[in-house]
Parts: structure tokens; C-alpha cells; sequence
């Protein structure tokens, strides 16, 4: 057992009593200390915090309680999420300092599960990005390639898992959050169905489309860890009174006989990597060796997906970060008695956004103005209704849709970050999945031969229907891992320090 | 020369149009679990979700959706098979998300009407007053301005903020325009405003307590050329809180339109505030770049889609409406119209009803709490039915009626209730309070009377009854008041051959 093993092994080793929570924690934050200086995943570490709640796990398995499948195992929580008494910062200078009043029910289901949080990870402000350029507190790096963005808005929950910093993490997507910086990575991201997972304590960026999601390195640590943050929660009104699906069953199961899986012609051709393509491709034909059989479907709508995203996450963005006023949080600028309120308010948003999170504060605020409303907001909506009656036709003819996660490798830092339009282009296979709310998942499936950097494998899976994606990602896994003959993180170059 | 009212209404005909808000006596807040005390020290009454603060999410209150769909079959609204909360954008300190969440174009209830008499010296008249919509929506937070000398923001040196109120459920009840009402516009905006208190209080939805603001009220006037059919500019005026400021803003408005528009000035659409002191109102924000709210769906909620049973079972629970209530009672008791408009207005109609439930006879039960009981009350400053219960107002009048107490003694009773000595028994006990009503006690008392009047009862004997009097006051003042006055009067005229 190391601090390469999967969570699933580092789990087993800890129900054995080889090695104790409390050692599984320091190992990893030595890790940290070695590696993180050069990949920057982490915004804050919880020491303290992380070692109490190793040790009580420790003495919990001391005096032979049972414990959750995960109880002890290390993760890396996202910015996003609240946690009781930690800094939550969201990537952004607006919340410096602040430390939350509440746990987010994620949080509080990973305490309840025994999972150790180490700290919070780096993210692009309040998740608006796809390079995690955009935080406040300067980029991550992409453990594959140090000059390389780890794609975002989770890019520091990627990196850490990439750089074993952390072997479980949690990330948020609202356009491809989880499954881009997963696909640059070579690790695995899950956004689970729309009301899978609760998003109360999820610092909101758009509330329609915003979804909470497990991160590791294998399929079956992705669904453990889905497991266990899953479930109704009667704080959000918008999570789902059903059962979750046996998402850990459908990991294991590895039998993909049958199944119909539909390829999506709209995402693929113009604007997508050779290298990308091809190691996509080689994927689908393993999945045919064993046994699926592959459909191409044709969504149409999907072509205004991007263009109806731009319009319902910035607007509905505009609003939701309107709390950000100095009044009962965060920082405030110019208080000095001589200024009214609406001005200390304009001040502390004028230096406490930063230049994207602006930038979509003010188009939402123009899409949702009176006169406009109808032409971008609401056509925005039916473009919506559009795509999601793409997904129900094709769901029809077969049981998930693939496509590439991203279409190109990782990109390097600084490359697209004075061009929005190419950046939010990164984003153009895994938005639809967000405008439908149906499950999505990234998983590695090779390196691009130009430049020898990871590709992801997208799956989509009904609403509802999260296992089918585990089921196919396990399966797929399972034959590229005999493939290669060792895990795809093997194949990085290792980080200077690393233990 | 400037117009009067009677001059005004010959010339304009007004348009009256109300926005009332409520607010509900839920336990818990809109969209929290906060609870809603009035009162209570400040910001002791939050959490993440009523101070806004990043991550936490709204979850609708039940019972304020129970409450509204109530309100709305009241009104004889058509309740929506699907309405939805929106987000109403703007930026105040007291509004903790910088958004107020509201219903907006798909309110929970719609299309109903109510029905309001108003005493006229034609006689009586009945108005038929449309809804357009109820809706629920949350409140804000409270702000203090401090150090100013006007109490507003500008010129404040600092404000407080009291997120206590922050979402605590509000219902805005909107009407549609009231044409025709003439020069009855004021008390027909009284009578509705009036009608609507009353079955709120009915439904138990509210408090409606027009002086802490648990339900305001806002007009809306406008004014066009008499026999013109068409539609004036209106002026909005906010926060009308008491039912007589609702008759006065109205008249004050019509006033002032009809004056501006004699002198050749236009109306300008705008919000005025309305003064409590003087009645009149002053201009606040104008409205000629009405605001944008950016209104949108709120993503963070689920439609309300209440289900027919549901909203049958609620039908159910709808007590008797108001007006009806009132025709009933005034029959079953034979009250004339004026005294149970003073009972309505006191707020007793309930405490009276609940006396007479106790076995008290209608009318002595009507005159002891709308009289003496409310009188005490008064001086006190203080509800009727706090200082005195139900139950023992009905004792007493029920010993009066059974000639154990003479209306005299009964007031000591009151007293000594009000005092805190006990139950009207105890009192009773205690101060030795009882009906002289042994004939032989009175005979005697009667005769010494006599004894010391022998020309007044020799006058009484010559058929000066008016005479006795005197008399009956020496009986009663020998008797410390004990005695039942008409049966002295009985037995005194008797033995004096009367
Ligand atoms: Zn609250």
C-alpha cells in the first residue's frame, strides 16, 4: 500500500489495521509539502481538523465499531463547498478570510462516512473557468506537465489526485467542471444526475445547472465515494426523493454484453485533436471487443448548447453572486465612515471580483434586462428543452451516449486566457450534459500521440440512470488497464519530491 | 381657487386599486426554519438561509402555501394547478441575497372578488371589489438609520440592520381596478381594506395588526375628466396603516390630483409616502425610469403544484365568511346594525360570542364588555380580554340574571376580578357582596324609611309616585346597596297603597 494505491485498497489496508488513519493523513500531507509548491492544488489545509477526525476513526476501529467502506481515506474538498469553521474561498479575493458558519450536506455526509478532509482545493473563481487560471490566488499545474493548465473549474481536485495528494476528491460542475480537468488529468470524474447529490452548502455559480460529484483515479473509488455523498437531502428543494442507484455494484460488474452505446456525431470533427480522436475511437473499439454494441445518433440541438449555456449560467450567475456585498461576509473596501453603504458595496465588488467572474456578471445582468429578457434568457430556455429532447430520443436507441470529454489535451497556461471564446470552447462536449441534468462521466482512455498527454472518454447515462455510466466506465477500464499493463498515472513523468 | 372634495368628484372620477400585504403567523419563516417572533432581540431570529450567506438554499414553508391557497378561496380565487417563485433583483442592505423572492407572473391564486357594504345616506350600497392575484413572497430585514435627524439614510451616520424580519412569509393581495365607486372611492377602500382584516383574522392566517405592520396596506389612485371613460395617471401611496388612514389617503389623493389637474398640471407616476401625523402624503421615488428587477425564474425551488384533494380539503376548513357570520349573529342576538358595527369595531364580536356560548344573555353580554369592561380597558390601555376572562364576565351576568347580583354589585364583582381577588365567587365571598332579597330585612329598612320621611311617603300615597325615589334611595343607602332596587321599588309602592 502507498499513496499511489486506489482508495479502495487504501481502505482494505485500513479495515486490516496495516497502517492507521492518522499515518494514511501525514503520508499525504507529505506528499503535499513535497509536491504542491510546484502543482498548487491546495488553497488551505485542515491539519488540525483533518488529524481529529483520522484519530477518531482510528479509535472507532480500535474499539471495533464498524465503520463506513471509506472511513479513514483522504480527500481533497473543492473550494466551493462550505465546511464548518475552514476558509471557503471559492477561488475568489471576495471571501478571504471568511470561515463558513455551516457545513454543506456533501461535507457532512463525508464526516458522517469517516472520510478525512485534508483541505480545500484550488479552483477558477466561483468555478467560472476551464483552466483554474481564473482563481485569485494563482493556477494550478498539471501534474502531467507543469507549464500545462489541469483544466477547470476543478483543477486543483484533478491535480491532487493526479499528483497523489489526495486519493478521493470532490468536485462541482456546472459546464464540465468535474469531467475537463478529469479528462487532462487521466483521472476520473463523475457529475452525477441533477439532484443526485445536494447542493446546499455548494457556493452557487448557477443554480440550474451546478452539480456536486465524486473524483478519483479508478471507476470504483468514483462510485465508493458516490455512495457515499449521494442520497435526498430536504435541504434542497431541487435534490431527488429517490434511491440512488448501486453505482458501486455497476463499477464492479465489468459486462458490458449487449449494451447499445450511442456515439454522438455533433461531438466530434471540426474543432477536436487528431490525437484526441483517435485514442477516443480506440477506446469504442475495445468496447465492441467486449461485447457492446455501438449506434450513431444525431442530436442537432447540441450545436446551441454552448450559446445557451453562455446565456442561463451568466444570468442566473448575476444574481446569485449579488450576496457578495460586504455587508454580513467576506472582505469590505472603503468602509472609512465618510462612504454610504451603495458605495462600500460597489468598491468591495469592484476589487473583489475578478475579471471573468465581472465579465459574466454583466452579460447575465444585460440578458435578464427587460427587453432582452425574451431573446436571450428565454430562447436560452427552449434551446434547453431542445437539447434535453435530443438526449430522450437518443436515450431511445441506446442505453448511454459517448464522446470525447474535452476536445483538446491540455493547453498551456496563459495560451487562451486573453480569449474567452476558445476557452469556453473547451467546453462544448460537456455542456449538454448540465442543460439536460442526466449523469456524466471522464474517464482516461489514453495519451494523445502529438503531445503524450491524456485524453478523456465521456459517458452520458440517463437521468436517474448513474450506474450505466460506472458500468461502462469499469468496463472500460478494466480492458485499457490489461491493455497498457499498468495504471495511465504510471505513465506521468514523476513530480520533482514526490514520495 | 382651489377645489373641495365635493367640487373634485364632480369633475374627476377616480380609479382606486389596493395592494395589501400580510403577514403570516406561520411558526417558522418563508423559506427557513427561523422562528418569527415579534420582538425579539435583534438578528437572534436567522441562519444561513435568511442572512443569504454562500451555499444556502431555500426550502418553501408548507404552511404559508396552506395559508395563501386559504386566503385565495376566501377571495373566491381560481388557485393555479402551477405557480412559481421568481427572483426579484435589487441591491439594499436589508435584503440579505440582493434578491427578494417572489411569485411574479405566476401567482398561487387568481381571479377572485370580494363583496363590501358601505353605509351611505341612500342607504346601504354594495361594492364588488375584483382580485387579481394573491401571491407569496418573503420580507426583508429591518434597517435602522442612525444619527440622522430625519430617520432616513441620507444624513444617517450609520445604520443597523435587523435580519429577524428577513423572510418571514409575506402574502400580497392585489385587486384589480375599482372603477365606479364615485364619490364613495374612500370608504370603499376602507370597507375592503376592513372586509379583508376581517376574514384573515377569520382563517387564523394572521395577525393582522395594521400598527406593527402585519398588514399594509398601499393605494392606488388615479383620476380622469368625469364621463371621459378613460384612465388617469396614478400615484402609488405606501404604507397606509390604519383603516382610517386608508379613507383619508384616498380623499387626501383625490384632493390633490383633482387640484393639480385643475391647474392645467399633469400627474406624475410615482410612489408617495403616506404621514401619519397629518394625513397627507409626500412624494417619494419617482417612477418614470421604473426600475428593472431583472425578474426570473428562482432555480433554487420547485413549482408549487398543489393537487385538487388537497385544495378540496382545504375548502373544508374555510370557516364561515365575515359578512355572513355578522347577518347571522345580528339575527340570532336582535342587535341593531350600529351596535354590532361597534362590536366589529372593537375587535369583540368573538369575545361576545364566546360569553353568550357560556349561557349569558346576548345583550347584557354585548353591554358589559363594549361598556364597562371596555371602559377599564381603556383607562389601562390595555385588550379587554386581557384583563378580564370569558368565563367570568359570564358568571357574572349569568348571577345577575339570576337575581343574585344587582348590576351595582356586579360592577364590584368586575373589580374585584380585575383586581386579582379570585374567580366572581370568590370576590363575592370575600367582600360580602349578596342581594338583599329577604323580604323581612327589606320591610324593615322600608319602614324606617318611612318613619323618617312621613311627608314624602304621604305625597307617594297621593299618587306622587316620581316622589319615592327619595325613598328608595334611603332603602338602598340602609341596605349598603345589597338590594335589589326594583324589588324595593315593588314592595315600597305596594305598602304605601301604589
Ligand atoms: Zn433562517
Amino acid at each position: 500500500m502507498s499513496i499511489r494505491s486506489s482508495a479502495a485498497e487504501m481502505a482494505e489496508a485500513l479495515t486490516k489495521k496495516e497502517i492507521s488513519a492518522v499515518e494514511l493523513a501525514n503520508q499525504h500531507y507529505a506528499q503535499i509539502e513535497a509536491v504542491d509548491k510546484d502543482v498548487h492544488a491546495f488553497l488551505h489545509l485542515d491539519k488540525a481538523g483533518a488529524l481529529a477526525q483520522a484519530e477518531s476513526i482510528d479509535k472507532k476501529r480500535a474499539a471495533g465499531e464498524k465503520l463506513p467502506p471509506l472511513a479513514g481515506v483522504p480527500l481533497a474538498l473543492k473550494d466551493v463547498l462550505v465546511q464548518k469553521g475552514v476558509p471557503t474561498t471559492c477561488g475568489s479575493k471576495m471571501l478571504e478570510g471568511w470561515r463558513p458558519p455551516y457545513d454543506a450536506t456533501v461535507v457532512t455526509k463525508l464526516k458522517d462516512a469517516g472520510i478525512v478532509i485534508l483541505g480545500k482545493t484550488n479552483m477558477d473563481e466561483f468555478a467560472m473557468g476551464s483552466s483554474t487560471e481564473n482563481s485569485a490566488y494563482g493556477p494550478t499545474h498539471n501534474p502531467w506537465d507543469l507549464t500545462r493548465i489541469p483544466g477547470g473549474s476543478g483543477g486543483g481536485s484533478a491535480a491532487a489526485l493526479a499528483a497523489f495528494e489526495a486519493p478521493l476528491a470532490i468536485g462541482t460542475d456546472t459546464g464540465g467542471s468535474i469531467r475537463q480537468p478529469a479528462a487532462v488529468t487521466a483521472t476520473v470524474g463523475v457529475k452525477p444526475t441533477y439532484g443526485g447529490v445536494s447542493r446546499y452548502g455548494l457556493v452557487a455559480f448557477s443554480s440550474s445547472l451546478d452539480q456536486a460529484g465524486p473524483c478519483a483515479r479508478t471507476v470504483l473509488d468514483t462510485a465508493m465515494l458516490h455512495q457515499s455523498i449521494a442520497g435526498f437531502d430536504p435541504k434542497d428543494s431541487t435534490s431527488i426523493n429517490h434511491a440512488v442507484p448501486d453505482v458501486v455494484a455497476a463499477a464492479k460488474k465489468k459486462d458490458v454484453k449487449g449494451l447499445k452505446i450511442g456515439i454522438v456525431k455533433q461531438l466530434s470533427g471540426a474543432g477536436y485533436q487528431k490525437g484526441v480522436e483517435n485514442k477516443f475511437n480506440d477506446a469504442v473499439a475495445e468496447l465492441v471487443k467486449l461485447g457492446a454494441e455501438i449506434v450513431e445518433v444525431s442530436c442537432p440541438n447540441f450545436e446551441y448548447a454552448l450559446a445557451a449555456y453562455y446565456l442561463i449560467a451568466p444570468s442566473e450567475c448575476s444574481s446569485n453572486l449579488a450576496r457578495f456585498d460586504s455587508m454580513r461576509f467576506g472582505i469590505r473596501i472603503g468602509d472609512d465612515g465618510s462612504k454610504g453603504a451603495e458605495e462600500v458595496m460597489n468598491l468591495t465588488r469592484q476589487v473583489g471580483f475578478g475579471r471573468e467572474v465581472k465579465r459574466r456578471i454583466i452579460l447575465g445582468t444585460y440578458a435578464l434586462s427587460s427587453g432582452y429578457y425574451d431573446a436571450y434568457y428565454g430562447s436560452a430556455q427552449k434551446v434547453r428543452t431542445l437539447i434535453k429532447r435530443d438526449f430522450d430520443a437518443a436515450f431511445e436507441k441506446c442505453d448511454v451516449l459517448v464522446s470525447p470529454t474535452a476536445p483538446t489535451t491540455a493547453f498551456k497556461i496563459g495560451e487562451k486566457s486573453e480569449d474567452p471564446l476558445a476557452m469556453y470552447l473547451n467546453d462544448i462536449a460537456t455542456i449538454p450534459v448540465n442543460l439536460a441534468g442526466i449523469g456524466g462521466m471522464s474517464l482516461p482512455c489514453g495519451l494523445a500521440d502529438e503531445d503524450n498527454l491524456p485524453v478523456g472518454f465521456q459517458i452520458m447515462s440517463p437521468a436517474m440512470k448513474d450506474d450505466r455510466m460506472y458500468l461502462v466506465g469499469g468496463a472500460l477500464e478494466a480492458a485499457l488497464l490489461s491493455k497498457w499493463g499498468k495504471p495511465i498515472l504510471d505513465f506521468a513523468p514523476r513530480l520533482a519530491g514526490s514520495k | 381657487m382651489s377645489l373641495n372634495y365635493d367640487q373634485a368628484i364632480e369633475k374627476y372620477e377616480p380609479t382606486l386599486g389596493l395592494e395589501v400585504h400580510v403577514e403570516l403567523n406561520t411558526k417558522s419563516k418563508m423559506f427557513c426554519g427561523c422562528a418569527t417572533e415579534f420582538g425579539a432581540e435583534p438578528n437572534t431570529q436567522t441562519c444561513p438561509v435568511c442572512l443569504g450567506l454562500p451555499g444556502a438554499l431555500p426550502v418553501v414553508n408548507k404552511t404559508a402555501i396552506e395559508s395563501s391557497i386559504l386566503i385565495g378561496l376566501a377571495l373566491n380565487c381560481s388557485i393555479a394547478p402551477f405557480s412559481r417563485f421568481a427572483r426579484k433583483n435589487y441591491f439594499y442592505p436589508d435584503m440579505p441575497k440582493n434578491f427578494q423572492t417572489s411569485q411574479y407572473d405566476e401567482p398561487i391564486c387568481i381571479n377572485g372578488f370580494l363583496d363590501v357594504e358601505i353605509e351611505t345616506y341612500e342607504g346601504n350600497k354594495v361594492f364588488r371589489i375584483d382580485i387579481e392575484r394573491v401571491h407569496m413572497e418573503e420580507d426583508t430585514g429591518k434597517s435602522l438609520h442612525v444619527g440622522g435627524s430625519t430617520g432616513r439614510i441620507h444624513g444617517a451616520e450609520y445604520s443597523l440592520l435587523d435580519y429577524n424580519r428577513a423572510g418571514i412569509p409575506l402574502v400580497e393581495i392585489v385587486t384589480k381596478i375599482v372603477p365606479n365607486t364615485g364619490k364613495y372611492a374612500p370608504q370603499v377602500a376602507r370597507a375592503y381594506v376592513a372586509a379583508l382584516r376581517d376574514i384573515l383574522r377569520g382563517l387564523k392566517v394572521s395577525d393582522v395588526k395594521m400598527e406593527q405592520g402585519s398588514l399594509r396596506c398601499d393605494v392606488n389612485l388615479s383620476l380622469a375628466p368625469s364621463g371621459s371613460g378613460e384612465l388617469g395617471t396614478r400615484s402609488e401611496t405606501k404604507n397606509v396603516n390604519s383603516l382610517r388612514s386608508v379613507e383619508t389617503a384616498v380623499s387626501g389623493e383625490i384632493l390633490r390630483q383633482a387640484n393639480r389637474l385643475q391647474s392645467g398640471e399633469k400627474i406624475v407616476q410615482e410612489t408617495r409616502h403616506f404621514l401619519e401625523e397629518s394625513g397627507e402624503t409626500r412624494p417619494g421615488r419617482s417612477k418614470e425610469k421604473a426600475e428593472d428587477y431583472r425578474y426570473f425564474p428562482e432555480p433554487d425551488l420547485v413549482p408549487v403544484v398543489p393537487d385538487n384533494k388537497w385544495i378540496e380539503e382545504l375548502r373544508k376548513t374555510l370557516p364561515e365568511k365575515p359578512a355572513d357570520r355578522r347577518k347571522r349573529l345580528q339575527s340570532e342576538w336582535s342587535v341593531p346594525e350600529k351596535e354590532m358595527t361597534a362590536m366589529v369595531n372593537a375587535e369583540l364580536l368573538d369575545t361576545v360570542e364566546e360569553t353568550v356560548k357560556l349561557g349569558a344573555d346576548p345583550t347584557k353580554a354585548r353591554s358589559w364588555w363594549l361598556g364597562e369592561i371596555s371602559r377599564i380597558a381603556n383607562e389601562r390601555d390595555v385588550v379587554a380580554t386581557e384583563l378580564i376572562s370569558v368565563t367570568a364576565v359570564a358568571q357574572i351576568i349569568n348571577l345577575i340574571n339570576q337575581g343574585e347580583l344587582t348590576d351595582k354589585l356586579a360592577r364590584q364583582v368586575v373589580d374585584g376580578v380585575i383586581a386579582g381577588e379570585g374567580t366572581p365567587a370568590d370576590v363575592i365571598s370575600k367582600r360580602g357582596l349578596k342581594v338583599v332579597s329577604d323580604d323581612g330585612a327589606l320591610m324593615k329598612a322600608i319602614e324606617d324609611a318611612i318613619a323618617a320621611q312621613p311627608d314624602t311617603a304621604e305625597r307617594v300615597r297621593g299618587g306622587n309616585i316620581p316622589a319615592a325615589g327619595a325613598l328608595i334611595g334611603a332603602v338602598m343607602k340602609a341596605t349598603g346597596g345589597q338590594a335589589d332596587a326594583a324589588k324595593v321599588r315593588e314592595l315600597l309602592l305596594k305598602h304605601l297603597g301604589q
